[in-house]
C-alpha cells in the first residue's frame, strides 16, 4: 500500500522543512522526502545572514514575513537557533554606493522596512572597524544572523512533533500527476508516495523535477566561498556586507557568540549536483583576505582556520521560483540564489499559506515560474 | 617530454629527504617544502643554530641514523629547491598552494610526494585540557630540540612505544618522571609477541627502558583507566588518578602530564587532495589508500611515510625513496632503477608492517575508554566542546556520522580541525549511537591545513580574480 497524504514536501533544506511544520500548523497532514539528510546542503553550509535590505524591492515583503518567523523561531521550535537580531549593514567604497543606500532606503520605508543611512563618520564612530575607504552604510537595525547548521534539522524535528513524516535517505526519480486526484512520487529506491498536492523544494536539485511538472526552469549549481577564522573576543554586533558592482569585492562577514568571524562573498566556486560536493578555489580564499583586510584593516593579525563550501541553485535573472505550476495542486519553491537562508522560513510559511487556501497574504507572482514559460 | 618534470616533496623528514635524494640522482631537481626551519623530521628532529648538545644525546641509539639522513639532506641541498619554513596549506589539481613568510606562492607539480609525517593521538582523559598537560610528542619534541622537560615532575600517560621511550629519555636527561602510566595489559597475545619480534632489537631496547625506570623508582603500571588530570582550570595540573589493573584507585603528583596512544597520520593534504580513504581495523584509524609503491588513488600523487602508513623513521626512509623511484618511473625518466631496487624495499616495509601490527596488538587503543567519560569532560579542546554535547548531538539531533555531529555540536570545528580530537569524538559517536566506529564515517578535511594569517598576500599571478 503506498503512502499517502495531503501534501508531499519534496525537499528537506529549510524551505522544506519549514513548509512542512507550517503546513502541519494547518491541520494538512505532510510527508517530506529528503535525499539525503534535512538541511545539509545550501540551507546549512551558507553565511547565515538574516538581511531584508540590498534585495529586489519585490522579495521584500517576502523578507519581512520571514524576518517575523525568525522572531518567534525559538518559542515556535523549542530550540535555539542562535538568531542575533544585532543588524543588517551594509558599507560602501563610494559616493554612488552612498546615493544608492539613500535611494534604497526610501524604496524599501513605503514596504514597511526602516533602515538608517550612515554616512563615514557615523561608521567610524559606531563601529571603529572600517577602513577610512569605506563611507557609506546603511544598518537594518533590526536584522542580524543566525547557526545555518541548525536552522533546517530544527524545522524539520518540529515539523515531525507537528506530526509530518520525515523521511531522509529518499531521493526522488520520479513525479506524475495520476488522472485528477493528484500525484503520485517514485524515489529512486522505489517506494511510491502519493498525494493530492505536492510542493517542489529541492534547491539545486530542482531542475529535472520541475521539468516533469512541466516547468522548463534552468537551475545552475554554484559553490559559495565560505571561511571562518579563530575565536576573538566579542567586538562585532551585526552582519556586515561590501555593496559593490565589483564582483569580487562583494566581501560579506559576521561574529557568532562563540567569538569566531564568518565570512563569504565574493566570486563562486564549482558545485555539482551529482556529487553533491562543491570546492573553495584557493585562489578565491587568497583574494577574500586581501579584500577583508581592505574592508577592516585589524583583520590582517587573525587567523583563518577553515574554509567550506555548498551546493547552491542560481535562476537565469537571479530571482526565485515560487508559485503555482501550471499543474493543479503542485507548487514549487527554489532558486533562491544564494539568497535563500533569510526567506527560508518566511518560504515556508507562505507556501504553506498557498497550499491550503489558494492565495497569499503577501505578494509573490514576481516569482511566479511562469516567467520562464515560452512567450509568444 | 620537453620540459624537466616538476615533482614536490612536502616534508623533510626522512621519506621527503630520501625521496628527494632517489630524483636527485636520477638528475631531476625536486621542490622541497618544509613546514619547519631545518631538516629531518620529527624522528631525527635537528636543533635550533646554537645547540650543542650532541647526535647521540639528542638520537640515543639512533643517532648513526639520524646522522645519515641529515648528511644525505646537506649533499643534496645544492640540487633542491628547498623551501623551509614554508606551509603547504592547500591542494588543488596538479598545484600545491603553499605560504611563506606572509607570503602564498603556486607551485605547480607533475608529481607530488606528500611526507607529511605523523603526530600523537590522543584519547580525552577528563581534566586534559589544563595548563600543564601535553602530548608525548610535544614532551618530546621540548626534550630533543630545546633541551627542555614540559615539567619538574612529568607523569607519562598512554600506550605504545613512545610513552616508554620519552619517559626513559627525561630519566637520562635528569628531568623528574612522576609515574608511567599504560593503558594497556601486561599480557601480550602470542600474535602480538610474534609481530614485536620482527624487530627483536627494538623490541629488547623497549625492554631495557622499562628496567631502568623501574631501577630508578619509577612506578610503571600497566592496566590502568586513566580517571582524571588533577588540578584547577587556573593553577593547572596537579597530578594525575588511574584505576589500576586490579581496581584500586592510585593518584600520582605531578606539575605536568603527557599523554599520547601511538601516532596518527597527517592525511589533510591528501585528503584535500581527494586521495580515497580505508579504515584500518588493527588501529581503529582512517588511512589514504596506497599502492605498494605510494600511489594514491590520485594519479600523480604518492604518500610517503608516517603521514601515509606509520612504520616509524625506517619505514619513512624506505617508502620515500620507493614512491620516488615510482615517480620517475610513472613519469619515464627512469624506470629502471625501480624494477632493480622494489623487491628490497617492499620486503623491508613488509616486515615494518609486521611489526607495527605487532605493536597494534600489543598496546591497543583503549577505545572503551569513550563509554565512561562523564559528559562534562571536554572532547574537543579547541572548542571546547563536552562528551554531553556530543552524546546530544547523537541522541537529540539525530547525528549518527561524525561530520553530521560536528555540525551540530561543533566538535572538530576549531584551530585543529579535529587533528586531535577527531578519533575521540568518533569513537564516543559511535559508542553513542551503537554502531561500529568504521559506520560513523571520517571527518572530513579542510583547508587551510593549518591556520592562515589573514595577512597572507596573494601570488601576483591571481587567477581570474
Amino acid at each position: 500500500m503506498d503512502a499517502r497524504s495531503d501534501v508531499l514536501v519534496l525537499g528537506g533544506g529549510l524551505v522544506g522543512s519549514s513548509a512542512a511544520f507550517f503546513l502541519r500548523r494547518r491541520g494538512l497532514s505532510v510527508t517530506l522526502l529528503e535525499r539525503e539528510r534535512v538541511g545539509r546542503q545550501a540551507s546549512g553550509v551558507n553565511f547565515g545572514n538574516v538581511r531584508r535590505q540590498g534585495r529586489a524591492l519585490a522579495q521584500v515583503p517576502l523578507a519581512n514575513r520571514a524576518r517575523a518567523v525568525w522572531g518567534q523561531a525559538q518559542a515556535l521550535l523549542g530550540e535555539d537557533l542562535e538568531f542575533e537580531p544585532l543588524g543588517h549593514l551594509r558599507v560602501g567604497w563610494t559616493d554612488e554606493r552612498a546615493e544608492a543606500f539613500e535611494q534604497h532606503a526610501r524604496d524599501v520605508r513605503a514596504l514597511g522596512l526602516e533602515l538608517e543611512v550612515l554616512g563615514r563618520e557615523q561608521l567610524a564612530a559606531r563601529y571603529g572597524l572600517f577602513a577610512p575607504g569605506i563611507v557609506a552604510g546603511s544598518l537594518s537595525p533590526r536584522d542580524g544572523h543566525a547557526n545555518p547548521r541548525l536552522a533546517g534539522p530544527a524545522f524539520a524535528r518540529a515539523a515531525r512533533r507537528e506530526g509530518a513524516e520525515v523521511i531522509e535517505d529518499a531521493e526522488v526519480a520520479h513525479v506524475a500527476r495520476t488522472g485528477s486526484e493528484g500525484y503520485a512520487v517514485q524515489t529512486r529506491d522505489g517506494r511510491t508516495f502519493r498525494a493530492a498536492r505536492l510542493l517542489l523544494a529541492c534547491g539545486a536539485w530542482s531542475q529535472p523535477l520541475a521539468a516533469q511538472l512541466g516547468e522548463q526552469v534552468v537551475i545552475q549549481a554554484r559553490g559559495p566561498q565560505m571561511g571562518v577564522t579563530e575565536p576573538l573576543p566579542w567586538a562585532i554586533g551585526p552582519s556586515i556586507g561590501v555593496s559593490t558592482h565589483v564582483k569580487h569585492e562583494g566581501l560579506y562577514f559576521r561574529q557568532v557568540r562563540r567569538g569566531n568571524v564568518v565570512f563569504g562573498g565574493g566570486l563562486h566556486g564549482p558545485a555539482s549536483t551529482e556529487t553533491g560536493l562543491a570546492q573553495v578555489l584557493p585562489h578565491h580564499t587568497l583574494g577574500q583576505l586581501h579584500e577583508l583586510r581592505r574592508i577592516a584593516p585589524r583583520f590582517a593579525q587573525v587567523q583563518l582556520i577553515r574554509v567550506w563550501s555548498g551546493v547552491e541553485g542560481y535562476t537565469t535573472d537571479l530571482q526565485p521560483v515560487m508559485g503555482a505550476t501550471s499543474l493543479p495542486g503542485a507548487y514549487v519553491a527554489f532558486g533562491f540564489c544564494g539568497e535563500g537562508f533569510a526567506l527560508g522560513p518566511g518560504v515556508g510559511d507562505v507556501m504553506a499559506e498557498l497550499i491550503d487556501t489558494g492565495a497569499t497574504s503577501t505578494p509573490i507572482d514576481a516569482f511566479s515560474p511562469a516567467r520562464f514559460r515560452a512567450a509568444g | 617530454m620537453t620540459a624537466a618534470p616538476r615533482v614536490v616533496i612536502v616534508g623533510a623528514g626522512p621519506a621527503g629527504v630520501r625521496a628527494a635524494e632517489a630524483l636527485v640522482q636520477a638528475g631531476l631537481r625536486p621542490v622541497l617544502v618544509e613546514e619547519g626551519e631545518r631538516d629531518g623530521g620529527q624522528a631525527y628532529r635537528r636543533a635550533p643554530p646554537g645547540f650543542t648538545r650532541s647526535s647521540a644525546e639528542r638520537y640515543g641509539a639512533d643517532a648513526p641514523k639520524a646522522d645519515a639522513v641529515h648528511a644525505a639532506f646537506d649533499a643534496l641541498r645544492p640540487h633542491v629547491d628547498h623551501r623551509p619554513l614554508t606551509l603547504a596549506w592547500n591542494v588543488a589539481p596538479r598545484e600545491l598552494h603553499v605560504v611563506h613568510d606572509g607570503q602564498a606562492h603556486v607551485l605547480p607539480f607533475d608529481a607530488l610526494i606528500i611526507a607529511s609525517g605523523a603526530t600523537d593521538r590522543l584519547l580525552p582523559v577528563p581534566g586534559w585540557h589544563r595548563a600543564g598537560c601535553y602530548s608525548l610528542g610535544g614532551a618530546q619534541v621540548a626534550l630533543k630540540s630545546q633541551a627542555c622537560a614540559v615539567g619538574a615532575r612529568t607523569a607519562f600517560v598512554g600506550s605504545g612505544p613512545l610513552l616508554y621511550l620519552v619517559a626513559w629519555q627525561y630519566l637520562k636527561a635528569g628531568a623528574g618522571v612522576a609515574a608511567v602510566l599504560d593503558t594497556s595489559p601486561r599480557r601480550k597475545s602470542w600474535a602480538a609477541v610474534r609481530g614485536l619480534l620482527e624487530r627483536p632489537g627494538l623490541a629488547w631496547r623497549g625492554w631495557s627502558m622499562v628496567r631502568a625506570l623501574r631501577a630508578a623508582g619509577v612506578p610503571v603500571l600497566n592496566g590502568v583507566h586513566p580517571q582524571t588530570v588533577d588540578g584547577d582550570d587556573a593553577a593547572g595540573v596537579t597530578g594525575v588518578t588511574v584505576r589500576d589493573a586490579s581496581g584500586g584507585t592510585q593518584r600520582f603528583e605531578a606539575d605536568a602530564v603527557a599523554l599520547g596512544w601511538h601516532l596518527r597520520p597527517e592525511t589533510q593534504l591528501a585528503d584535500l587532495a581527494g586521495c580515497a580513504f580505508d579504515f584500518d581495523t588493527a588501529t581503529r584509524q582512517w588511512l589514504p589508500q596506497i599502492d605498494p609503491d605510494g600511489r594514491s588513488s590520485v594519479p600523480g600523487i604518492y604518500l610517503v611515510g608516517d603521514g601515509a602508513r606509520l612504520l616509524g623513521a625506517d619505514g619513512a626512509e624506505a617508502s620515500g625513496r620507493l614512491a620516488a623511484l615510482a615517480v620517475l618511473a610513472d613519469l619515464g625518466v627512469a624506470a629502471d632503477r625501480h624494477a632493480l631496487e622494489a623487491p628490497a624495499l617492499h620486503a623491508r616495509l613488509a616486515r615494518l608492517r609486521r611489526f607495527r601490527d605487532g605493536l597494534a596488538q600489543a598496546f591497543p587503543w583503549p577505545h572503551r575508554a569513550a563509554r565512561d567519560w562523564p559528559d562534562d569532560t571536554i572532547v574537543c579542546r579547541c572548542e571546547a566542546v563536552r562528551a554531553g554535547a556530543i552524546r546530544a548531538a547523537v541522541r537529540e539531533a539525530g547525528g549518527r556520522e561524525v561530520n553530521r555531529v560536528k555540525a551540530f555540536c561543533r566538535v572538530g570545528m576549531g584551530r585543529c580541525q579535529g587533528r586531535y580530537c577527531g578519533h575521540a569524538a568518533a569513537e564516543l559517536v559511535a559508542a553513542t549511537v551503537g554502531m561500529p566506529v568504521a559506520a560513523v564515517g571520517r571527518l572530513r578535511g579542510q583547508a587551510p591545513v593549518k591556520p592562515l594569517l589573514m595577512s597572507t598576500q596573494g601570488p601576483a599571478e591571481r587567477g581570474e580574480g
